[in-house]
C-alpha cells in the first residue's frame, strides 16, 4: 500500500507533523517493503489553499492512503472524491505511525477534523 | 495551553485597550497582536523592546523584464485586473494570478519573491509579544495573521507558557477567520451602537461556525442602556457563555495617551469591571462550569458578574 | 468633486465625519454618499436612506464541461490560488478561493471551461433626504471585496459632490476606494493609536498622489500629539470635532453628529469652501 505521512523531516525516524497543509515534509512509504521517499510539501509555503495544493500533489502521486493529524474540509473533499482513504491520530515518528496503521489502530476519518482557514465551504464538482 | 482571541467586529470598541489590561492581570502568557494592518498593542504595554524580526513574503506579483518584452500587448489583453500599463505592472492592481507569466510568448514576465511585511518578536513588561506589520497596500493579511499565531504558539511551547492572548483584527473577513480557527475562547468587545450590535451578530455567527466558545463584553455600556440590553438578548439567543459590561470612562483614553494599560491607570468601576471580566474568562478557559449568566440589573450596582 | 474619507484605524469616527460632511453639503447643493466599507457598511445607520434598488454583484467562477475535460490537470497547475483540484475522474472547484483571473479558461486545451458567476454581495441604492445613497454589502466570509467596491464607485456622477466612506486601514480595498479621489480626509483620534495609524494612512494617500488633510475627532487635551505630527510632515490639519459624550450617545441611536450639534456644520462647510477655492484657483 502506498501511503503518505505528514512529517517534520525526511526520514522514517522523523517526528510526524499534525498540520496537513503546512507540514514541511511528506513521507511516501510503500508499507509492504518499507521503501520510502521524502518530498517537500508543496503547500507548506503557499499563500492560500495550502491543503488543496498538498492534496492535489498526493493525488497526482497516486497514493492510496494518507495519514494525518488535523485536516481541513477542502483537502478532505479532494481525497474523498478521489477515493483516497484518510486516517487520523498520527503520533510519534513516521515509523511508529506506519506501524499503527498496519495494525489497524488509526481511525478512518469520514470528515475533516479541523475547521477551514479560508472561506466557509467545501469543494464542489466543477459542473 | 489555551488561546484567548479578542475580536470586535466593528473597529474602535476598545479591544486593544482591554487586551493590554488582560496582559497585566495574567501571568505566564504570550501576547500576539494579529491586527496586522494597524498593530497597536505594543504602544501600551510599557517597556517594549524589539528583539528580532523576520521578513514575511506574500504572493509574488508580476514584473515585466523590458529587455525581453516584444510589446505584443497580450499580457495587457489577458489581465482581468487592468494591472498592465505599457511595460509597467501596477503592484497595487496586480492580483498575482500569473496568467501573464504563463502566457507571455517570450517569457518576459517574472514573479520575483516579494517581502510583504515583517514579523516582530519583542519583550514587554507583561511578557513576550509577537506582532507584525503588513506593508501598505498589501493583501493576504490572513497568511500573516496565521504566521503570528504560529510563532506565538511556538514560543508558548518552548517557554512553557499556559496562555496565549491574541489581539485580533477588526471586521469579519479573512484575517478574522484566520484568527478564529483553533482558538479556545473568543472574547468579543462591542459597543452599544447599532453598528456595534450589527457587527457583533456577524462575529457570533463566525464563532459558531468555527465552534469556538464565545464571551462578550459591552464597552461604554452606559452610553446606550437600551442597545446594551439588545446586545445581551442577542448573546442569550446565541448561547454566549459569558457576558459583562464596562462603563464609558474618559480615563481609558487618558491611559492610552499615557501609554499604559487602563487597569494600571484608571480606578473604580472600570478596573473592577476588567478584573471581573478576567475572572469570567479564566473560568471558561479552565473548562469549569460557566458563571451564572443573570442580567446585571439583578446583581445591583456592579456591572459585571 | 470626489472626497474620500479614510482613516488608518477603525473606530476613529470616519463614518461620523463622512455622514456629517454629506449632510452639511446637502444644504448647499446635490450630494452623493458612496459607502465603500463593504465588509461593514455603517453609513445607512446614520443617514437612513429609503431603499430604491438592490442587485447582486457577481464575479467569475469556472464551470467545467465534463464531456470535454480530459483531466489533464493543467487548470489546477495554472491556478495561483489553488481553487481547482483535478482528480482521475473529476474536477473540484473551490469557488471562494477563485480570484476570477480567467487563467483556467484561457489555458484549457480542451475548451472545457466556461464562465460562471458567483455572488459576492449586493449593491443597494436609495435616497436619504436629498442625498443619493449607495452602498455595497459583502457576503459574510467573502474574501473578494474589490469588485463590489468598484461597483459602488461606478455610481460617482460628474458635476455633483461625491462623499466616499472608505474601509478602515491601508490595505488593498482602501487603496481601490481612495484611488481617483480629488481629496482624502483622514480622520484620527488624539491618542498614540490614532497617531500611529494616521502615519500609515498619510503614507498610503501620498503614494496615490491624492491631496489630503487631517480631521481630529474626539479632540481634547492630547491634540498636540497630532498637531506635532502634522507640522513635521506638512499635512494640513483641517478642523476638529471635540470629544462629546452627547454626540457619542446620539451616534449610538443613529443620530449623526451635525444633527446633535448643528453648530458643527460650519466646520464642514468652511472645509468645502476652502476646497472649492483651491479648485477655482487651479483651473
Amino acid at each position: 500500500m502506498k501511503v503518505a505521512v505528514c512529517a517534520q523531516d525526511g526520514s522514517l525516524d522523523a517526528a510526524v507533523d499534525q498540520r496537513f497543509g503546512r507540514c514541511p515534509c511528506l513521507m511516501l512509504v510503500d508499507t509492504e517493503n518499507m521503501q520510502w521517499e521524502a518530498v517537500p510539501n508543496p503547500g507548506a509555503n503557499s499563500s492560500g489553499g495550502a491543503g488543496i495544493q498538498t492534496a492535489q500533489f498526493l493525488v497526482d502521486r497516486r497514493v492510496e492512503a494518507v495519514l494525518v493529524g488535523r485536516i481541513g474540509p477542502k483537502a478532505m473533499s479532494v481525497f474523498q472524491r478521489a477515493g483516497i482513504r484518510v486516517y487520523g491520530d498520527i503520533a510519534g515518528t513516521v515509523r511508529e505511525t506506519i506501524d499503527m496503521y498496519r495494525r489497524g489502530v488509526l481511525p478512518l476519518l469520514l470528515e475533516a477534523n479541523s475547521p477551514t482557514h479560508a472561506g466557509m465551504e467545501e469543494g464542489r464538482s466543477g459542473r | 495551553m489555551r488561546e484567548l482571541v479578542v475580536l470586535s467586529g466593528k473597529g474602535g470598541t476598545g479591544k486593544t485597550s482591554i487586551c493590554a489590561s488582560l496582559a497585566v492581570l495574567t501571568a505566564n502568557k504570550v501576547l500576539a497582536d494579529c491586527d496586522v494592518d494597524a498593530a497597536n498593542l505594543h504602544l501600551v504595554l510599557e517597556e517594549t523592546k524589539l528583539n528580532t524580526s523576520s521578513p514575511f513574503y506574500g504572493l509574488p506579483k508580476a514584473r515585466i523584464e523590458e529587455t525581453r518584452c516584444l510589446a505584443c500587448g497580450l499580457c495587457a489583453h489577458l489581465c482581468r485586473f487592468n494591472a498592465v500599463r505599457g511595460t509597467r505592472i501596477s503592484s497595487t492592481d496586480c492580483e498575482g494570478c500569473a496568467v501573464c507569466y504563463h502566457a507571455c510568448p517570450v517569457g518576459a514576465i517574472e514573479l520575483p519573491p516579494r517581502q510583504a511585511g515583517e514579523i516582530y518578536f519583542s519583550q514587554t513588561k507583561y511578557g513576550p509579544l509577537v506582532h507584525a506589520a503588513l506593508g501598505v497596500a498589501e493583501d493576504n493579511s490572513g497568511k500573516l495573521v496565521t504566521a503570528v499565531r504560529q510563532q506565538a504558539r511556538r514560543i508558548a511551547e518552548a517557554e512553557n507558557r499556559e496562555l496565549i492572548i491574541t489581539d485580533g483584527p477588526p471586521g469579519t473577513g479573512c484575517p478574522v477567520i484566520s484568527c478564529l480557527s483553533g482558538a479556545d475562547l473568543v472574547l468579543i468587545v462591542t459597543e452599544p451602537t447599532r453598528s456595534g450590535l450589527h457587527d457583533l451578530e456577524r462575529v457570533l455567527e463566525l464563532a459558531a461556525f468555527f465552534q469556538v466558545k464565545a464571551a462578550v463584553c459591552t464597552n461604554k455600556w452606559d452610553l446606550n442602556p437600551e442597545i446594551t440590553e439588545k446586545i445581551e438578548a442577542l448573546c442569550r439567543q446565541h448561547n454566549v457563555s459569558f457576558t459583562c459590561r464596562l462603563p464609558y470612562d474618559p480615563q481609558v483614553a487618558e491611559a492610552v495617551c499615557n501609554a499604559r494599560p487602563a487597569v494600571q491607570y484608571c480606578s473604580g468601576e472600570t478596573v473592577e469591571g476588567i478584573v471581573s471580566l478576567w475572572d469570567g474568562l479564566r473560568t471558561l478557559l479552565e473548562n469549569k462550569t460557566a458563571p451564572d449568566n443573570r442580567p446585571p440589573e439583578q446583581e445591583g450596582e456592579n456591572a459585571c458578574l | 468633486m470626489i472626497i474620500a474619507v479614510a482613516s488608518g484605524k477603525g473606530g476613529t469616527g470616519k463614518t461620523t465625519v463622512a455622514a456629517s460632511l454629506a449632510l452639511s453639503a446637502a444644504e448647499k447643493g446635490p450630494v452623493q454618499y458612496l459607502d465603500c466599507d463593504v465588509e461593514e457598511p455603517n453609513g445607512h445607520l446614520l443617514l437612513h436612506p429609503e431603499w430604491r434598488q438592490s442587485r447582486p454583484v457577481t464575479v467569475f467562477v469556472p464551470v467545467i464541461a465534463r464531456e470535454k475535460c480530459n483531466y489533464c490537470g493543467r487548470c489546477a497547475q495554472i491556478c495561483a490560488f489553488h481553487a481547482l483540484a483535478v482528480l482521475p475522474e473529476e474536477v473540484l472547484v473551490f469557488p471562494e478561493l477563485c480570484h476570477g483571473c480567467g487563467g483556467c479558461r484561457y489555458f484549457c486545451r480542451q475548451e472545457a471551461i466556461t464562465e460562471g458567476k458567483r455572488e459576492i454581495g449586493r449593491l443597494e441604492k436609495g435616497l436619504a433626504g436629498s442625498i443619493q445613497f449607495v452602498h455595497g454589502r459583502l457576503r459574510i466570509g467573502e474574501a473578494m471585496s474589490t469588485p463590489l467596491i468598484e461597483a459602488v464607485k461606478e455610481n460617482a456622477a460628474p458635476d455633483i459632490l461625491t462623499v466616499i466612506d472608505a474601509p478602515p486601514g491601508t490595505s488593498c480595498p482602501v487603496i481601490k476606494t481612495v484611488t481617483g479621489a480629488d481629496f482624502c480626509l483622514l480622520v484620527t483620534e488624539p491618542t498614540p493609536f490614532g497617531l500611529h495609524d494616521l502615519a500609515l494612512a498619510v503614507k498610503m494617500v501620498r503614494e496615490l498622489a491624492v491631496p489630503c488633510g487631517v480631521v481630529i475627532n474626539r479632540s481634547g487635551k492630547w491634540d498636540h500629539l497630532i498637531e506635532e505630527y502634522c507640522r513635521r510632515e506638512q499635512v494640513p490639519l483641517l478642523f476638529r470635532l471635540p470629544a462629546d459624550r452627547e454626540v457619542a450617545a446620539a451616534y449610538s441611536r443613529g443620530i449623526p453628529a451635525v444633527a446633535a450639534r448643528p453648530e458643527w456644520k460650519t466646520r464642514f462647510l468652511n472645509f468645502l469652501a476652502s476646497l472649492e477655492g483651491k479648485d477655482r484657483c487651479a483651473s
